[in-house]
């Protein structure tokens, strides 16, 4: 096994798949608030709110092309860098991606056309219609995703086919229905909706304080601060802990995030901040507060928290298992009809994808030593210090902007936008944070599901395929560069779109013809 | 549904990928093809931004099914999405990163006035037109002869061969044949499009031109086809098997890709279509029936595309270096679980995906003109 290709694929999943949810959140949660300031617009028929709504259009066309463009990356990224993965899990994994494509994608690529270019053409309710089929589009877009996403975490309605030698659907209702699925499409749109409000919010914060746009800007800061409160409670609120139950690996996860090295009596405390160490096994220096992981972990005081040691010695027993499962494949390969192998086959087939675990030590499983099997049990344990901190910093924000939000709140519905410059620059300088925090959500998901690429089906390390560290490092290079530069295009554009401010654009810089220059409406 | 057993799941699911290609190239293919012509056909500012609003409010749903032909492949052929894609790894991200530009160009344009700035982005256009066009039909003739990966009983691919293996006489000449179908395809689109004026006599011109070379393309490549390397499966397949191609006992043997028409005489319409559809779209720019071009340049790519996929049935992806590695539409499909769930979702999704983007042609129907482009603030 090359690891070199494995951490070169992961280091370019990482990138580009990171990079591509940057745009992703502020598509989602911007066309709804295009939605609703639409909205208004119809039934007010006032034009400030048109105004109001093309402006924000304009920011979301700028961010929405970097969407698309770094989604198609990510399309096709299964196959050009993870193929053993996509063949192995393709039959389960590849429905939820092309439905994406077929409701999700068509729907909002067809009417984003109409939404930027039929103002002249489709009567108003008509244009709302189709911004509001852009919004569905989108939102979709993200459910479909995270269903393929959430069936990496938990593994549901699919078997091992020892024919196909790979995973097979038993039940898509399940996999459509995953509780992890569910829980991650409500918690990461809420991020969505909380980074678009705080945009809103952040830049109509600025022109109150330069006294520029403030028709404009008070309208703008309404409907964020409205639309912002309800999603940074439903990201909070909403957040993403009734999964950990499921899977032995979802409850590793759990347990890193807290660094619970051993399993604690109920009701579980939760350590608000410490310094985890891998070495001795322990956390130094940690601040707890009683009772409060128990609660968020298992909704009750009487539920225990396994820790990390616990989920060790289980993993240590579900690969000696496995290796019995692996050892029958072997056999059922070559003979499909062996009922002994069959047999063991039946037994321990759940715990197969921990034998798999010890190919980065030894070629056959069968073989490995007691050595390795310890190792590989261990192995099964994610970042601690990573975990607990991403966790501890994108919470952290999350408690900010239900904060920052109230506040809003409470300044516009008293109608005193102005009042408050202190809090009009709290909200300018907040703008980046909830991104930062979504970031670090995908962190603590992703890297949290180590040494995983499917919960305990398949390693990361063996996914791959087969390339040369030479060829990944051309594309890494190749995407970074590119990515790089669009990167600072874009957040050009964007500033000086904002610096522009909502007045409708200038048409045409006088061409060289003799056409008459039309003129500019007010 | 018990009247679709496996095979023909299989077989459907092979013709809806022909459908899902034949989709991205009537649709996305003039999006490509205006792309690549831009900085020929258009001069100063406002002739260019004719071209570009001739296709900007409909392209990026015509990408789609790009998107979603490597969605519905990772679903229903999951060995040949790992394969190819992985396979032909340098070439796809050549794609790629030109189909990155694409969107970021169309949007950023117009974003600034000074002439510098729009000159690079015409560039980047240009380049996300003609470097997928080419590189798709590089592909396709690789995959025409055999690409060298071998599978393990694991169902491991491995994969030998680097990025300039890919170019041999016979695949630049499926490329070009990519690059003037597109073009033609793009030209014919342009002359309905555009107000009578300079570039809609360009595109014509052009048109007729690319046409004339797509026909002698096509039949250069048909020779090489009839005289060169072929697969064919001994023995009779089993349709019904698992799929599992190490577990297959087909031999490859070298033969004519041409032994189906043999067989199947019927399937002679895909190349008739492809000579046929060119040769009236040719008509149809020179009589000025610009309508009737463009349905023959539609017609030209279904029928050149099919061609491809009718003279390789069974096969999907042949292997150049080990028989028992090739893949086929009988040993790579995804389970009939799958492939019958794909395909409720699509009987459902399919058509109405086709009624909204039909309305969103309508909406969008007529002339872009010198006018518009001037005056319309909404416009690129
Ligand atoms: C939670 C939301 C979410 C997540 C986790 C992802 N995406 Fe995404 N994607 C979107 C939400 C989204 C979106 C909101 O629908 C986008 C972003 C901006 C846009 O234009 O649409 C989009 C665009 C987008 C596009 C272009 C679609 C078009 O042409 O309209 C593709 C092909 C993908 N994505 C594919 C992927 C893949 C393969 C992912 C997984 C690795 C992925 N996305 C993660
Ligand atoms: C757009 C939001 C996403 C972000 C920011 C993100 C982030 C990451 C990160 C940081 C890694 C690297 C982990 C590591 O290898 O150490 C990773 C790996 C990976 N992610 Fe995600 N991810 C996202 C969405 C998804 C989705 C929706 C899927 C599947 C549908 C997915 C599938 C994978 C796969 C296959 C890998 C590589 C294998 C692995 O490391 O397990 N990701 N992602
Ligand atoms: C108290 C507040 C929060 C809690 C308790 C919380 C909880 C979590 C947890 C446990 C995960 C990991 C899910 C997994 O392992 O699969 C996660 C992921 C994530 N979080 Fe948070 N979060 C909070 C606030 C936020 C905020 C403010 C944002 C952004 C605005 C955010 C964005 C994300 C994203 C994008 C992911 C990855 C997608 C997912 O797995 O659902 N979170 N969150």
């Amino acid at each position: 096994m090359d690891f070199s290709v494995v951490d070169l694929s992961r280091l370019q999943f990482a990138l580009t798949a990171l990079y591509h949810f940057l745009f992703v959140p502020l598509t989602l949660g911007l066309s709804f608030m295009l939605v609703i300031m639409e909205s208004l617009y119809v039934m007010t028929n006032r034009p400030i709110w048109r105004v109001v709504t093309r402006f924000w259009a304009k920011i979301f066309g700028i961010n929405f092309v970097l969407g698309v463009a770094t989604g198609l990356t990510m399309e096709f990224q299964f196959g050009t860098n993870w193929s053993y993965f996509s063949q192995y899990v393709g039959d389960v994994f590849g429905a939820p991606l092309a439905i994406e494509g077929l409701m999700a994608f068509f729907l909002e690529a067809t009417f984003v056309g109409l939404m930027f270019f039929g103002w002249e053409k489709l009567s108003k309710r008509q244009h709302l219609f189709v911004t509001f089929m852009v919004a569905v589009g989108t939102n979709l877009s993200a459910l479909w995703i995270l269903i393929a996403n959430g069936w990496m975490q938990n593994p549901v309605g699919a078997r091992f086919n020892t024919d196909t030698m790979r995973m097979e659907v038993t039940d898509f209702g399940a996999v459509l229905f995953n509780p992890v699925a569910q829980a991650k499409f409500v918690h990461t749109v809420s991020a969505g909706y909380v980074i678009a409000s705080v945009l809103v919010l952040g830049v109509s914060a600025f022109y109150l304080l330069k006294g520029r746009w403030t028709q404009f800007a008070k309208r703008s800061m309404t409907v964020a601060a409205a639309f912002g409160l309800a999603s940074s409670l439903s990201v909070v609120v909403l957040g993403d802990e009734s999964g950990y139950a499921l899977t032995d690996n979802q409850k590793m996860k759990l347990a890193a995030i807290e660094a619970a090295w051993h399993t604690a009596p109920a009701p579980a405390g939760m350590t608000l901040i410490g310094l985890p160490d891998f070495e001795t096994r322990t956390t130094r220096y940690q601040v707890e507060v009683p009772w409060v992981l128990g609660l968020i972990a298992t909704r009750s005081v009487s539920g225990e928290v396994t820790g990390m040691s616990e989920l060790v010695l289980k993993a240590h027993e579900r690969i000696t298992s496995g290796q019995i499962a692996y050892q029958a494949v072997q056999v059922l390969k070559h003979t499909p009809t062996d009922p002994a192998a069959r047999a063991a086959f039946e037994m321990h087939k759940r715990d197969l994808g921990y034998a798999l675990l010890l190919k980065r030590y030894v070629a056959d499983p069968a073989t490995a030593t007691p050595a390795m099997i310890d190792t590989a049990a261990w192995d099964t344990v994610p970042s601690v210090p990573l975990m607990f901190w991403s966790f501890r910093a994108m919470a952290g924000i999350g408690f900010l902007m239900i904060a920052l939000f109230t506040a809003a709140f409470l300044i516009s519905t008293a109608r005193r936008h102005e009042r408050y410059r202190w809090f009009l620059r709290i909200a300018v300088a907040a703008i980046p944070l909830p991104w930062l925090a979504a970031e670090l959500g995908w962190v603590v998901a992703e890297l949290g599901r180590q040494p995983w690429a499917i919960d305990g089906v398949l390693p990361t390390f063996l996914a791959t395929s087969s390339l040369t560290p030479a060829l990944l490092i051309t594309t890494i290079v190749g995407f970074t560069c590119l990515y790089g530069t669009l990167a600072v295009i874009e957040v050009r554009l964007i500033l000086a779109a904002i610096a522009h401010g909502p007045i409708e654009d200038m048409p045409e810089p006088a061409p060289v013809s003799t056409l008459p220059i039309p003129q500019l409406a007010a | 549904m018990a009247f679709l057993d496996y095979e023909v799941l299989r077989l459907i699911w092979w013709a809806l990928l022909g459908v899902l290609l034949i989709g991205f190239a009537i649709t996305d293919g003039f999006d490509l093809g205006v792309a690549a012509l831009l900085p020929f056909i258009a001069r100063g500012d406002v002739e260019r931004r004719l071209v570009i609003n001739a296709v900007a409010p409909t392209w990026e749903g015509n990408q789609v099914w790009f998107i979603l032909g490597g969605g519905a492949i990772f679903a229903a052929w999951p060995l040949v999405y790992a394969i190819s894609f992985s396979g032909f790894y340098l070439a796809m991200f050549l794609v790629l990163a030109a189909l990155i530009l694409r969107p970021v160009a169309f949007k950023y344009r117009s974003k600034s006035p000074d002439p510098k700035w729009r000159a690079r982005w015409d560039w980047a256009l240009f380049v996300s037109g003609l470097v997928p066009a080419l590189v798709f039909g590089v592909a396709v003739g690789n995959v025409l002869q055999g690409a060298p990966f071998k599978i393990d009983d694991d169902l491991r691919a491995t994969y030998v061969g680097g990025l300039l293996g890919l170019f041999t006489p016979f695949t630049l000449v499926c490329g070009l044949l990519s690059v003037a179908m597109l073009v033609l395809h793009g030209s014919a689109w342009l002359a309905v499009k555009v107000e009578h004026g300079a570039v809609h006599y360009r595109a014509r011109a052009v048109g007729a031109g690319a046409a004339i070379v797509s026909l002698a393309l096509f039949a250069i490549g048909w020779g090489f086809v009839a005289h060169g390397t072929g697969y064919a499966v001994e023995g009779s397949a089993d349709a019904l098997g698992a799929s599992n191609p190490t577990r297959m006992t087909t031999v490859v043997e070298t033969g004519a890709w041409l032994a189906n028409y043999g067989r199947h005489p019927w399937m002679m319409i895909a190349p008739i279509l492809g000579f046929g559809g060119t040769a009236l779209a040719l008509s149809g720019i020179l009589f000025r029936r610009e309508a009737a071009a463009l349905a023959g340049s539609s017609l030209a790519a279904a029928g050149i595309i099919a061609t491809v996929g009718v003279s390789m049935f069974p096969f999907i992806l042949p292997s150049s270096i080990d028989a028992h590695s090739s893949l086929t539409v009988w040993n790579a499909s995804s389970s009939a679980s799958t492939l019958a769930l794909m395909l409720g979702v699509t009987v459902v999704f399919l058509p109405i995906v086709l009624l909204y983007t039909a309305w969103a042609y309508r909406v969008m129907f007529g002339r872009v003109t010198t006018a518009q482009v001037v005056a319309n603030v909404d416009l690129y």
